[in-house]
């Protein structure tokens, strides 16, 4: 496969999931015009340097393994697809997604994990009027780098302590999920909060994000062990893939 | 172990269906208008409309088109590098012999 086609799979597939989404997206992204241009500009300084370390990551790996970006493509549409699908959460009566980093920093790796969250987010904000340009620096680090390498630290320390790998699997995605919607709080408590009430500020949209976001951690736990099962059973060549230390 | 699964899903979707069904006042918004929108208006910095707005007329539909042409002309032409035909890759061979 010569390097074109291989971008071109990359790419396309994350656009091919726009198919999947007819309708606006409900989620946890932090909207256009929500930060101040002070605080968009620091969480833009801080994902930085995760996206240019994990860039790197891919093109190594890519050149070890020329099928690693076929596969880093299909993680991407997962991501992409995960993170803006809405699910109804009966017990609280409203919508909210699953974030998809859990699952894919447990199969490619933390790093090429923001990468690839970068880009759906990317997409989400240009097209689907979902999370914000100028919001894009803030929920890449809620959701790509908090989410990517809690999950992964999580399966990593799970492990390590012989938990079985399927319910390390669940416990990165569950961690993940809530990681990413603790940042997300935090973020909007810190731009928003005034006269220094940014701690009773961060609890009150924790517990406002909690009716919704427990259940679907716990169901977003169930689908990356679902997943982590079924590629590890079906596919297990992927498994195989070159890993940089840190990925599964 | 699989009739477990299968009873524990249905479980879960009987216990959603009764949930969803007795919840009829719900609106069933996202989080982003419940919680991000809610506390972002209160603290004076309300959401502004998007930068590229696709959502005016059929726009929205033509970008799902061009998405769709453009996945799905990729999604076929590398199906087989995508998803090999089970027990073709050598990779799964060597794994197989080794176990």
């Amino acid at each position: 496969m010569t390097a074109v086609r291989r971008g071109a799979i990359a790419s396309i597939s994350c656009a091919a999931a726009l198919l999947l989404l007819p309708g606006q997206a409900h989620a946890m992204h932090i909207s256009e015009g929500i930060l101040p241009a002070g605080w968009a500009a620091f969480w833009f300084l801080v994902a930085a340097p995760f996206l240019v370390l994990g860039m790197r990551e891919l093109r190594i790996r890519s050149d070890r393994e020329p099928r690693f970006k076929a596969l880093v493509g299909l993680v991407g549409a997962a991501v992409f697809v995960l993170s803006c699908m809405p699910i109804p959460v009966p017990t609280a009566g409203s919508c909210s997604h699953p974030c998809g980093t859990g699952l894919a920093a447990i199969l490619i790796g933390p790093g090429i994990t923001v990468v690839v969250a970068s880009t759906a987010l990317l997409l989400q904000a240009m097209f689907l009027a979902h999370g914000g340009l100028t919001t894009l620096g803030a929920n890449l680090v809620s959701m790509g780098v908090v989410g990517a390498y809690l999950g992964s630290g999580v399966f990593l320390v799970a492990r390590k302590v012989r938990i079985p790998w399927l319910l390390a699997a669940f416990l990165a995605g569950l961690v993940s999920d809530w990681g990413t919607y603790a940042t997300t709080s935090f973020e909007l408590s810190a731009a928003l909060a005034r006269d220094g009430s940014m701690g009773s500020m961060f609890l009150v949209i924790l517990a406002a994000f909690a009716p919704t976001q427990v259940p679907l951690g716990i169901f977003e736990g169930f689908l990356a062990a679902g997943a982590y099962r079924l590629i590890r059973t079906r596919r297990p060549e992927l498994m195989d893939l070159p890993q940089e230390e840190g990925a599964a | 172990m699989r009739a477990a699964i299968v009873v524990t899903v249905l479980a879960a979707l009987a216990l959603a269906f009764v949930s969803v069904s007795g919840n009829c006042h719900a609106r069933w918004e996202g989080v982003d208008e419940t919680v991000v929108k809610k506390f972002a208006t209160a603290a004076g910095r309300p959401p502004r409309a998007p930068y590229i707005n696709t959502d005016q007329g059929d726009i929205l539909l033509f970008v799902f088109l061009l998405a769709g042409i453009a996945g799905g002309f990729a999604g076929g032409y590398f199906f087989r590098e995508l998803f090999p035909r089970k027990g073709r890759s050598e990779k799964v061979k060597e794994l197989r012999v080794r176990q």
